[in-house]
Protein backbone atom coordinates (compact mmCIF):
# COMPACT_ATOMS: atom_id res chain seq x y z
CA UNK A 1 0.00 0.00 0.00
CA UNK A 2 2.55 2.14 0.96
CA UNK A 3 4.96 1.17 -1.77
CA UNK A 4 4.41 3.67 -3.57
CA UNK A 5 4.54 7.15 -2.19
CA UNK A 6 7.68 5.24 -0.77
CA UNK A 7 8.81 4.71 -3.83
CA UNK A 8 8.42 8.19 -5.77
CA UNK A 9 9.76 10.01 -2.56
CA UNK A 10 13.08 8.38 -2.74
CA UNK A 11 13.37 9.16 -6.10
CA UNK A 12 12.29 12.68 -5.95
CA UNK A 13 14.49 13.10 -2.82
CA UNK A 14 17.06 11.77 -5.60
CA UNK A 15 16.38 14.22 -8.33
CA UNK A 16 16.18 16.96 -6.16
CA UNK A 17 19.46 16.20 -4.35
CA UNK A 18 20.78 16.43 -8.16
CA UNK A 19 19.01 19.58 -8.89
CA UNK A 20 20.69 20.86 -5.84
CA UNK A 21 24.37 20.49 -7.05
CA UNK A 22 23.99 22.69 -9.29
CA UNK A 23 22.04 25.70 -7.01
CA UNK A 24 22.42 28.92 -9.82
CA UNK A 25 21.08 26.72 -12.80
CA UNK A 26 18.37 25.90 -10.48
CA UNK A 27 17.25 29.35 -9.58
CA UNK A 28 17.52 29.90 -13.58
CA UNK A 29 15.19 27.87 -14.55
CA UNK A 30 12.55 28.26 -11.80
CA UNK A 31 12.65 31.89 -12.30
CA UNK A 32 12.29 30.80 -16.01
CA UNK A 33 9.73 28.81 -15.19
CA UNK A 34 8.00 31.67 -13.48
CA UNK A 35 8.25 34.20 -16.14
CA UNK A 36 6.82 31.39 -18.64
CA UNK A 37 3.75 31.18 -16.72
CA UNK A 38 3.57 34.61 -16.12
CA UNK A 39 3.15 35.38 -19.86
CA UNK A 40 -0.44 34.05 -19.35
CA UNK A 41 -1.08 36.33 -16.87
CA UNK A 42 0.49 39.36 -18.75
CA UNK A 43 -1.95 38.66 -21.93
CA UNK A 44 -4.74 38.85 -19.55
CA UNK A 45 -3.54 41.76 -17.83
CA UNK A 46 -2.61 43.57 -21.76
CA UNK A 47 -6.53 42.76 -22.36
CA UNK A 48 -7.71 44.26 -19.20
CA UNK A 49 -5.74 47.51 -20.08
CA UNK A 50 -8.42 47.99 -23.79
CA UNK A 51 -11.40 46.92 -21.28
CA UNK A 52 -13.12 46.53 -17.90
CA UNK A 53 -14.77 43.71 -17.83
CA UNK A 54 -14.18 39.99 -19.84
CA UNK A 55 -17.59 37.81 -20.36
CA UNK A 56 -19.02 40.19 -17.50
CA UNK A 57 -16.32 39.54 -15.03
CA UNK A 58 -13.91 42.06 -13.50
CA UNK A 59 -10.26 41.71 -13.43
CA UNK A 60 -9.95 40.53 -9.88
CA UNK A 61 -12.20 38.19 -10.40
CA UNK A 62 -10.59 36.57 -13.89
CA UNK A 63 -7.35 36.49 -11.61
CA UNK A 64 -9.35 34.56 -8.68
CA UNK A 65 -10.14 31.99 -11.69
CA UNK A 66 -6.64 32.23 -12.95
CA UNK A 67 -4.86 31.93 -10.02
CA UNK A 68 -6.62 28.87 -8.62
CA UNK A 69 -6.55 26.98 -12.06
CA UNK A 70 -2.92 28.04 -12.43
CA UNK A 71 -1.98 26.82 -8.75
CA UNK A 72 -3.88 23.17 -8.85
CA UNK A 73 -2.31 23.07 -12.25
CA UNK A 74 1.34 23.75 -11.25
CA UNK A 75 1.24 21.23 -8.17
CA UNK A 76 -0.23 18.89 -10.69
CA UNK A 77 2.90 19.94 -13.24
CA UNK A 78 4.83 19.27 -10.05
CA UNK A 79 4.44 16.24 -8.87
CA UNK A 80 3.04 13.83 -12.28
CA UNK A 81 3.95 16.51 -14.58
CA UNK A 82 7.01 14.05 -15.72
CA UNK A 83 4.24 11.17 -16.84
CA UNK A 84 4.48 12.87 -20.33
CA UNK A 85 7.59 11.39 -21.13
CA UNK A 86 6.02 8.21 -20.80
CA UNK A 87 5.88 8.01 -24.74
CA UNK A 88 9.49 8.70 -25.36
CA UNK A 89 10.52 5.91 -22.44
CA UNK A 90 8.37 3.39 -24.45
CA UNK A 91 10.37 4.29 -28.04
CA UNK A 92 13.85 4.41 -26.67
CA UNK A 93 12.92 1.20 -24.67
CA UNK A 94 14.20 2.68 -21.95
CA UNK A 95 10.39 1.63 -19.78
CA UNK A 96 12.16 -1.93 -19.78
CA UNK A 97 14.50 -0.53 -16.95
CA UNK A 98 11.54 0.60 -14.62
CA UNK A 99 9.25 -2.27 -15.03
CA UNK A 100 12.40 -4.75 -13.65
CA UNK A 101 12.73 -2.68 -10.58
CA UNK A 102 11.19 -3.46 -7.26
CA UNK A 103 8.95 -0.49 -7.41
CA UNK A 104 5.41 0.40 -8.95
CA UNK A 105 6.02 1.51 -12.52
CA UNK A 106 4.12 4.52 -11.97
CA UNK A 107 5.40 5.90 -9.49
CA UNK A 108 8.80 5.75 -11.05
CA UNK A 109 7.09 7.34 -14.05
CA UNK A 110 5.46 10.06 -12.18
CA UNK A 111 8.87 10.97 -9.90
CA UNK A 112 10.96 10.59 -13.14
CA UNK A 113 13.49 13.15 -13.59
CA UNK A 114 11.41 15.34 -10.83
CA UNK A 115 11.94 19.46 -11.82
CA UNK A 116 11.65 21.68 -8.61
CA UNK A 117 11.78 24.16 -10.72
CA UNK A 118 8.42 23.39 -11.58
CA UNK A 119 7.80 25.34 -8.03
CA UNK A 120 7.81 28.14 -10.29
CA UNK A 121 4.98 27.68 -11.93
CA UNK A 122 2.97 26.80 -8.23
CA UNK A 123 4.40 30.12 -6.96
CA UNK A 124 2.69 31.97 -9.82
CA UNK A 125 -0.17 30.67 -9.65
CA UNK A 126 -0.24 31.34 -5.68
CA UNK A 127 1.28 34.68 -6.13
CA UNK A 128 -2.28 35.68 -8.60
CA UNK A 129 -4.13 33.66 -6.32
CA UNK A 130 -3.47 36.09 -2.93
CA UNK A 131 -3.63 38.94 -4.74
CA UNK A 132 -7.09 37.79 -6.38
CA UNK A 133 -8.27 37.32 -2.82
CA UNK A 134 -7.46 40.56 -1.35
CA UNK A 135 -8.85 42.48 -4.20
CA UNK A 136 -12.31 40.96 -4.14
CA UNK A 137 -14.89 42.24 -2.14
CA UNK A 138 -16.09 39.11 -0.79
CA UNK A 139 -18.41 38.55 2.17
CA UNK A 140 -16.69 35.95 3.46
CA UNK A 141 -17.90 33.13 5.36
CA UNK A 142 -16.29 30.00 6.70
CA UNK A 143 -18.00 27.70 4.33
CA UNK A 144 -16.31 30.32 1.46
CA UNK A 145 -13.05 30.55 3.54
CA UNK A 146 -12.89 26.51 3.16
CA UNK A 147 -13.89 26.64 -0.36
CA UNK A 148 -10.28 27.84 -1.47
CA UNK A 149 -7.87 24.63 -0.27
CA UNK A 150 -10.65 22.57 -1.08
CA UNK A 151 -10.92 23.67 -4.41
CA UNK A 152 -7.22 23.68 -5.26
CA UNK A 153 -6.71 20.39 -3.82
CA UNK A 154 -9.46 18.85 -5.53
CA UNK A 155 -8.20 20.65 -9.04
CA UNK A 156 -5.10 19.06 -8.48
CA UNK A 157 -6.10 15.55 -8.30
CA UNK A 158 -8.17 15.93 -11.39
CA UNK A 159 -5.55 17.44 -13.41
CA UNK A 160 -3.31 14.56 -12.20
CA UNK A 161 -5.37 11.99 -12.66
CA UNK A 162 -5.71 13.49 -16.64
CA UNK A 163 -2.01 13.75 -16.80
CA UNK A 164 -2.24 9.98 -15.66
CA UNK A 165 -4.83 9.31 -18.22
CA UNK A 166 -2.78 10.85 -20.76
CA UNK A 167 0.25 8.81 -19.94
CA UNK A 168 -1.62 5.09 -20.44
CA UNK A 169 -2.98 6.71 -23.99
CA UNK A 170 0.60 6.96 -24.31
CA UNK A 171 0.72 3.07 -24.34
CA UNK A 172 -0.93 2.97 -27.48
CA UNK A 173 0.08 6.18 -29.43
CA UNK A 174 3.48 6.59 -28.05
CA UNK A 175 3.69 9.91 -30.32
CA UNK A 176 0.64 11.27 -28.91
CA UNK A 177 1.79 13.44 -25.84
CA UNK A 178 0.70 16.50 -27.86
CA UNK A 179 -2.96 15.01 -27.37
CA UNK A 180 -2.04 14.93 -23.16
CA UNK A 181 -1.05 18.40 -23.62
CA UNK A 182 -3.92 19.54 -25.24
CA UNK A 183 -6.35 18.14 -22.12
CA UNK A 184 -3.95 20.01 -19.38
CA UNK A 185 -2.31 22.87 -20.79
CA UNK A 186 -5.29 23.01 -22.74
CA UNK A 187 -7.80 22.84 -19.95
CA UNK A 188 -5.64 25.33 -17.64
CA UNK A 189 -6.15 27.67 -20.29
CA UNK A 190 -9.13 27.14 -20.79
CA UNK A 191 -10.31 27.58 -17.19
CA UNK A 192 -8.06 30.75 -16.66
CA UNK A 193 -11.05 32.63 -18.49
CA UNK A 194 -14.15 32.88 -16.88
CA UNK A 195 -16.97 29.96 -18.37
CA UNK A 196 -19.16 32.44 -19.73
CA UNK A 197 -16.78 33.41 -22.57
CA UNK A 198 -16.86 30.43 -24.22
CA UNK A 199 -19.68 28.62 -26.00
CA UNK A 200 -22.48 26.23 -23.87
CA UNK A 201 -21.80 23.33 -25.52
CA UNK A 202 -18.18 23.53 -24.68
CA UNK A 203 -18.92 24.62 -20.95
CA UNK A 204 -21.47 21.59 -21.07
CA UNK A 205 -18.31 19.48 -22.64
CA UNK A 206 -16.14 20.23 -19.65
CA UNK A 207 -18.80 19.79 -16.77
CA UNK A 208 -20.10 16.53 -17.78
CA UNK A 209 -17.73 14.61 -19.81
CA UNK A 210 -14.14 16.06 -19.04
CA UNK A 211 -14.81 17.37 -15.26
CA UNK A 212 -12.34 20.53 -16.17
CA UNK A 213 -15.28 22.56 -14.32
CA UNK A 214 -14.83 20.70 -10.94
CA UNK A 215 -11.30 22.22 -11.11
CA UNK A 216 -12.43 25.91 -10.15
CA UNK A 217 -15.32 27.38 -11.81
CA UNK A 218 -17.83 25.47 -10.74
CA UNK A 219 -16.83 26.23 -6.54
CA UNK A 220 -15.25 29.46 -7.37
CA UNK A 221 -18.53 30.74 -9.12
CA UNK A 222 -20.25 29.80 -5.37
CA UNK A 223 -17.09 31.80 -3.75
CA UNK A 224 -17.98 34.95 -6.31
CA UNK A 225 -21.98 34.56 -5.64
CA UNK A 226 -22.26 34.13 -9.66
CA UNK A 227 -24.61 32.29 -11.58
CA UNK A 228 -23.52 28.79 -13.11
CA UNK A 229 -24.04 29.29 -17.24
CA UNK A 230 -25.63 26.36 -17.61
CA UNK A 231 -27.89 27.00 -14.33
CA UNK A 232 -26.71 24.09 -12.16
CA UNK A 233 -27.50 24.23 -8.10
CA UNK A 234 -25.27 25.62 -5.94
CA UNK A 235 -24.68 22.61 -3.90
CA UNK A 236 -22.54 21.18 -6.99
CA UNK A 237 -19.85 24.00 -5.93
CA UNK A 238 -19.29 21.02 -3.24
CA UNK A 239 -18.82 18.06 -5.17
CA UNK A 240 -14.96 18.91 -6.69
CA UNK A 241 -13.81 16.57 -4.32
CA UNK A 242 -15.61 12.89 -5.28
CA UNK A 243 -15.25 14.02 -8.46
CA UNK A 244 -11.64 14.04 -7.63
CA UNK A 245 -11.86 10.58 -6.12
CA UNK A 246 -14.18 9.16 -8.89
CA UNK A 247 -10.79 10.93 -11.98
CA UNK A 248 -8.37 8.92 -9.72
CA UNK A 249 -10.11 5.80 -10.27
CA UNK A 250 -11.20 5.76 -13.59
CA UNK A 251 -7.21 6.91 -14.04
CA UNK A 252 -5.59 4.38 -12.47
CA UNK A 253 -8.14 1.94 -14.15
CA UNK A 254 -6.82 3.36 -17.32
CA UNK A 255 -3.19 2.84 -16.24
CA UNK A 256 -3.44 -0.67 -15.52
CA UNK A 257 -5.06 -1.35 -18.74
CA UNK A 258 -2.36 0.63 -21.07
CA UNK A 259 0.27 -1.27 -18.56
CA UNK A 260 -1.38 -4.80 -19.41
CA UNK A 261 -1.31 -3.93 -23.20
CA UNK A 262 2.25 -2.59 -23.13
CA UNK A 263 4.71 -4.68 -25.62
CA UNK A 264 8.24 -3.55 -25.30
CA UNK A 265 10.34 -2.64 -28.80
CA UNK A 266 12.70 -4.74 -28.03
CA UNK A 267 15.00 -2.42 -28.78
CA UNK B 1 21.77 24.21 -55.29
CA UNK B 2 20.80 20.85 -55.56
CA UNK B 3 22.49 19.61 -52.55
CA UNK B 4 20.33 22.20 -50.35
CA UNK B 5 17.31 21.32 -52.35
CA UNK B 6 17.71 17.56 -51.15
CA UNK B 7 18.78 18.24 -47.28
CA UNK B 8 15.18 20.10 -47.42
CA UNK B 9 13.44 17.81 -49.17
CA UNK B 10 14.93 15.10 -46.46
CA UNK B 11 14.25 17.24 -43.43
CA UNK B 12 10.34 17.53 -45.40
CA UNK B 13 10.79 13.55 -45.52
CA UNK B 14 11.76 13.33 -42.20
CA UNK B 15 9.14 15.07 -40.13
CA UNK B 16 6.25 13.52 -42.34
CA UNK B 17 7.39 10.24 -40.89
CA UNK B 18 6.00 11.31 -37.60
CA UNK B 19 2.57 10.66 -38.50
CA UNK B 20 1.19 10.32 -35.46
CA UNK B 21 3.12 13.40 -33.55
CA UNK B 22 1.61 15.21 -35.92
CA UNK B 23 -2.35 13.84 -35.78
CA UNK B 24 -1.85 14.92 -32.23
CA UNK B 25 -0.20 18.03 -32.78
CA UNK B 26 -3.02 19.02 -35.01
CA UNK B 27 -5.38 18.24 -32.61
CA UNK B 28 -3.58 20.49 -29.90
CA UNK B 29 -3.62 23.46 -32.23
CA UNK B 30 -7.19 22.94 -32.99
CA UNK B 31 -8.22 22.46 -29.35
CA UNK B 32 -5.96 26.05 -28.38
CA UNK B 33 -7.49 27.61 -31.64
CA UNK B 34 -10.92 27.21 -29.65
CA UNK B 35 -9.66 28.77 -26.44
CA UNK B 36 -8.00 31.54 -27.98
CA UNK B 37 -10.87 32.46 -30.65
CA UNK B 38 -13.42 32.40 -27.53
CA UNK B 39 -11.22 34.75 -25.47
CA UNK B 40 -10.95 36.97 -28.60
CA UNK B 41 -14.14 36.80 -28.86
CA UNK B 42 -15.27 38.24 -25.71
CA UNK B 43 -12.58 40.75 -25.79
CA UNK B 44 -13.81 42.07 -29.28
CA UNK B 45 -17.67 41.92 -28.14
CA UNK B 46 -16.42 44.79 -25.40
CA UNK B 47 -14.51 46.66 -27.81
CA UNK B 48 -15.21 46.46 -31.35
CA UNK B 49 -12.04 47.08 -33.91
CA UNK B 50 -9.50 46.42 -31.44
CA UNK B 51 -6.36 47.41 -32.18
CA UNK B 52 -7.44 48.14 -36.07
CA UNK B 53 -9.28 44.39 -35.85
CA UNK B 54 -12.83 43.36 -36.42
CA UNK B 55 -13.93 40.43 -34.87
CA UNK B 56 -13.70 38.48 -37.59
CA UNK B 57 -9.74 39.34 -38.57
CA UNK B 58 -9.23 38.92 -34.87
CA UNK B 59 -10.37 35.52 -35.28
CA UNK B 60 -8.40 34.83 -38.41
CA UNK B 61 -5.45 36.19 -36.42
CA UNK B 62 -6.28 33.65 -33.48
CA UNK B 63 -6.26 30.76 -36.21
CA UNK B 64 -3.08 31.93 -38.00
CA UNK B 65 -1.32 32.02 -34.98
CA UNK B 66 -2.31 28.59 -34.59
CA UNK B 67 -1.57 27.48 -37.77
CA UNK B 68 2.23 29.60 -37.98
CA UNK B 69 3.37 28.10 -34.15
CA UNK B 70 5.35 25.07 -35.22
CA UNK B 71 6.30 26.47 -39.06
CA UNK B 72 8.01 29.58 -37.86
CA UNK B 73 8.82 27.25 -34.80
CA UNK B 74 7.98 30.60 -32.51
CA UNK B 75 8.16 28.13 -29.53
CA UNK B 76 11.48 26.90 -30.92
CA UNK B 77 11.91 23.24 -31.18
CA UNK B 78 13.13 23.21 -34.80
CA UNK B 79 16.75 22.39 -35.80
CA UNK B 80 18.61 23.87 -32.95
CA UNK B 81 18.10 21.16 -30.20
CA UNK B 82 20.29 19.24 -32.95
CA UNK B 83 22.75 21.48 -33.50
CA UNK B 84 23.69 22.74 -29.97
CA UNK B 85 23.75 18.92 -29.42
CA UNK B 86 26.40 18.06 -32.13
CA UNK B 87 28.37 21.07 -30.77
CA UNK B 88 28.41 19.77 -27.26
CA UNK B 89 29.27 16.58 -27.98
CA UNK B 90 31.90 18.22 -30.64
CA UNK B 91 30.13 16.10 -33.59
CA UNK B 92 29.96 19.45 -35.26
CA UNK B 93 33.77 19.15 -36.51
CA UNK B 94 32.50 16.05 -38.53
CA UNK B 95 29.66 18.16 -40.27
CA UNK B 96 32.97 20.86 -41.22
CA UNK B 97 34.28 18.19 -42.95
CA UNK B 98 30.94 18.30 -45.24
CA UNK B 99 31.62 19.31 -48.84
CA UNK B 100 28.22 21.94 -47.66
CA UNK B 101 28.28 25.36 -45.66
CA UNK B 102 26.82 24.66 -42.27
CA UNK B 103 24.49 27.44 -42.39
CA UNK B 104 22.76 27.15 -45.67
CA UNK B 105 23.04 23.12 -44.65
CA UNK B 106 20.97 23.84 -41.41
CA UNK B 107 18.58 26.51 -43.39
CA UNK B 108 17.73 24.36 -46.06
CA UNK B 109 16.66 21.78 -43.70
CA UNK B 110 15.11 24.11 -41.35
CA UNK B 111 12.93 25.08 -44.41
CA UNK B 112 11.89 21.65 -45.32
CA UNK B 113 10.60 20.65 -42.03
CA UNK B 114 8.81 24.19 -41.84
CA UNK B 115 7.33 23.48 -45.67
CA UNK B 116 6.09 20.38 -44.33
CA UNK B 117 4.61 22.10 -40.58
CA UNK B 118 2.96 24.06 -42.72
CA UNK B 119 0.75 21.79 -44.50
CA UNK B 120 1.19 19.16 -41.53
CA UNK B 121 -0.25 21.15 -39.13
CA UNK B 122 -1.35 24.47 -40.80
CA UNK B 123 -3.67 23.54 -42.58
CA UNK B 124 -6.43 21.15 -40.86
CA UNK B 125 -6.55 23.95 -37.71
CA UNK B 126 -7.28 26.69 -40.24
CA UNK B 127 -9.76 24.62 -41.69
CA UNK B 128 -11.47 23.92 -39.12
CA UNK B 129 -11.59 27.53 -37.65
CA UNK B 130 -12.60 28.69 -40.62
CA UNK B 131 -16.01 25.76 -40.34
CA UNK B 132 -16.18 26.49 -36.94
CA UNK B 133 -15.93 31.06 -36.92
CA UNK B 134 -16.28 33.48 -39.42
CA UNK B 135 -13.17 34.46 -40.59
CA UNK B 136 -11.71 36.54 -42.67
CA UNK B 137 -10.01 34.53 -45.69
CA UNK B 138 -8.48 36.63 -48.96
CA UNK B 139 -10.51 36.58 -52.17
CA UNK B 140 -7.22 37.40 -54.42
CA UNK B 141 -5.04 34.88 -55.20
CA UNK B 142 -2.31 37.42 -54.94
CA UNK B 143 -2.48 37.89 -51.15
CA UNK B 144 -2.44 34.11 -50.85
CA UNK B 145 0.70 34.61 -52.33
CA UNK B 146 2.04 37.14 -50.64
CA UNK B 147 1.06 35.42 -47.54
CA UNK B 148 3.28 32.31 -48.49
CA UNK B 149 6.35 34.57 -49.44
CA UNK B 150 5.78 36.39 -45.61
CA UNK B 151 5.69 33.19 -44.09
CA UNK B 152 8.66 32.17 -45.85
CA UNK B 153 10.91 35.17 -44.72
CA UNK B 154 9.43 34.39 -41.53
CA UNK B 155 10.93 31.46 -41.26
CA UNK B 156 14.05 32.59 -42.30
CA UNK B 157 14.08 35.48 -39.98
CA UNK B 158 13.53 32.89 -37.08
CA UNK B 159 15.94 30.26 -38.30
CA UNK B 160 18.54 33.21 -38.15
CA UNK B 161 17.81 33.97 -34.48
CA UNK B 162 17.75 30.24 -33.73
CA UNK B 163 21.33 29.77 -35.43
CA UNK B 164 22.49 32.27 -33.02
CA UNK B 165 20.75 30.84 -29.90
CA UNK B 166 22.82 27.17 -30.94
CA UNK B 167 26.23 28.92 -31.93
CA UNK B 168 26.11 30.18 -28.51
CA UNK B 169 26.32 26.55 -27.51
CA UNK B 170 29.96 27.01 -28.31
CA UNK B 171 30.57 29.47 -25.24
CA UNK B 172 27.98 28.02 -23.00
CA UNK B 173 28.36 24.10 -23.67
CA UNK B 174 24.92 24.02 -22.45
CA UNK B 175 22.79 26.32 -24.84
CA UNK B 176 19.51 25.44 -22.57
CA UNK B 177 19.22 29.06 -20.94
CA UNK B 178 19.82 30.84 -24.32
CA UNK B 179 16.88 28.79 -25.73
CA UNK B 180 14.61 29.39 -22.42
CA UNK B 181 15.31 33.42 -23.56
CA UNK B 182 14.70 32.78 -27.06
CA UNK B 183 11.55 31.09 -26.31
CA UNK B 184 10.40 33.52 -23.76
CA UNK B 185 11.40 36.55 -26.29
CA UNK B 186 9.44 34.81 -29.54
CA UNK B 187 6.25 33.55 -27.54
CA UNK B 188 5.98 37.58 -26.28
CA UNK B 189 7.21 39.57 -28.97
CA UNK B 190 5.65 37.57 -32.29
CA UNK B 191 2.13 38.41 -31.10
CA UNK B 192 1.23 34.87 -30.35
CA UNK B 193 0.09 35.82 -27.18
CA UNK B 194 -2.16 39.18 -28.71
CA UNK B 195 -1.52 41.11 -31.49
CA UNK B 196 1.10 43.26 -31.24
CA UNK B 197 -1.44 46.28 -32.37
CA UNK B 198 -2.77 45.96 -28.63
CA UNK B 199 0.59 46.21 -27.21
CA UNK B 200 0.57 49.23 -25.50
CA UNK B 201 2.76 52.92 -25.74
CA UNK B 202 6.23 51.95 -26.04
CA UNK B 203 6.26 48.20 -25.56
CA UNK B 204 3.99 47.90 -28.45
CA UNK B 205 6.55 50.61 -30.84
CA UNK B 206 9.45 48.19 -29.56
CA UNK B 207 7.78 45.47 -30.03
CA UNK B 208 6.96 45.80 -34.16
CA UNK B 209 10.35 46.50 -34.58
CA UNK B 210 12.03 43.67 -33.09
CA UNK B 211 12.54 40.65 -35.66
CA UNK B 212 9.83 38.82 -33.94
CA UNK B 213 7.08 40.58 -35.77
CA UNK B 214 8.20 38.64 -38.82
CA UNK B 215 7.20 35.67 -37.48
CA UNK B 216 3.06 36.53 -37.25
CA UNK B 217 2.40 39.69 -36.93
CA UNK B 218 3.25 40.40 -40.63
CA UNK B 219 2.29 37.39 -42.14
CA UNK B 220 -0.56 37.77 -40.50
CA UNK B 221 -1.33 41.53 -41.68
CA UNK B 222 -0.64 40.17 -44.90
CA UNK B 223 -2.94 37.14 -45.00
CA UNK B 224 -5.59 40.22 -43.56
CA UNK B 225 -5.13 42.36 -46.68
CA UNK B 226 -4.07 45.25 -44.13
CA UNK B 227 -0.52 45.14 -46.18
CA UNK B 228 -0.87 46.49 -49.51
CA UNK B 229 0.65 48.69 -52.73
CA UNK B 230 3.07 50.02 -50.70
CA UNK B 231 2.48 49.25 -47.35
CA UNK B 232 2.96 45.46 -48.49
CA UNK B 233 6.61 46.34 -50.25
CA UNK B 234 7.57 47.39 -46.85
CA UNK B 235 6.73 44.33 -44.89
CA UNK B 236 8.48 42.24 -46.71
CA UNK B 237 11.82 44.96 -47.21
CA UNK B 238 11.69 44.74 -42.77
CA UNK B 239 11.38 40.87 -43.18
CA UNK B 240 14.46 40.65 -45.51
CA UNK B 241 16.35 43.08 -43.80
CA UNK B 242 15.80 41.50 -40.26
CA UNK B 243 16.97 38.21 -42.41
CA UNK B 244 19.97 39.26 -44.14
CA UNK B 245 21.01 40.98 -40.69
CA UNK B 246 20.80 38.11 -38.87
CA UNK B 247 22.17 36.10 -41.27
CA UNK B 248 24.99 37.78 -41.30
CA UNK B 249 26.06 38.05 -37.89
CA UNK B 250 25.06 34.02 -37.81
CA UNK B 251 28.05 33.91 -40.44
CA UNK B 252 30.57 36.08 -37.99
CA UNK B 253 29.81 34.33 -35.19
CA UNK B 254 30.03 30.92 -36.94
CA UNK B 255 33.41 32.01 -38.24
CA UNK B 256 34.30 33.05 -34.53
CA UNK B 257 33.23 29.96 -33.18
CA UNK B 258 35.19 28.04 -35.95
CA UNK B 259 38.58 29.34 -35.28
CA UNK B 260 37.81 27.97 -31.76
CA UNK B 261 37.35 24.54 -32.72
CA UNK B 262 40.50 24.62 -34.43
CA UNK B 263 42.22 25.86 -31.36
CA UNK B 264 40.68 23.39 -29.35
CA UNK B 265 41.91 20.60 -31.58
CA UNK B 266 37.92 19.15 -32.69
Amino acid sequence: MWEGPRAYGLIVAMWVRSTMTYRTSFALTALANFAVTGFDFVTILLMFSHVDRLGGYSLPEVAFLYGAAGTAFGLTDLFVGSTDRLGRRIRDGTLDTLLVRPAPVLAQVAADRFALRRLGRVTQGLLVLGWALTALDIAWTPLKVAMIPMMVLSGTAIFASLFVAGAAFQFWAQDAAQVQHSFTYGGNTLLQYPPTVFAKDLVRGVTFVLPLAFVNWLPALYVLDREDPLGLPDWVAFLPPVVAAGCCALAGLAWRAGLRAYRSTGS
Amino acid sequence: MRLYAAVAAGAFRRHATYRIATAAGVFTNTVFGFIIAYTYTALWDERPHLGGYDLSQALTYAWLGQALLTTCAIMGGGFEDELMERIRTGDVAIDLYRPADLQLWWLAADLGRAGFQLLGRGIVPMGVGALAFDLALPGRPLIWLAFLLSVFLGVVVGFGVRYLVALSAFWLLDGAGAGHVSFLAGMFFSGMLLPLTLFPGLLGEIARVLPWSSLLQIPADVFLGRRTGWGLIEAFAFQIGWALALLALGRLLQAVAMRRVVVQGG
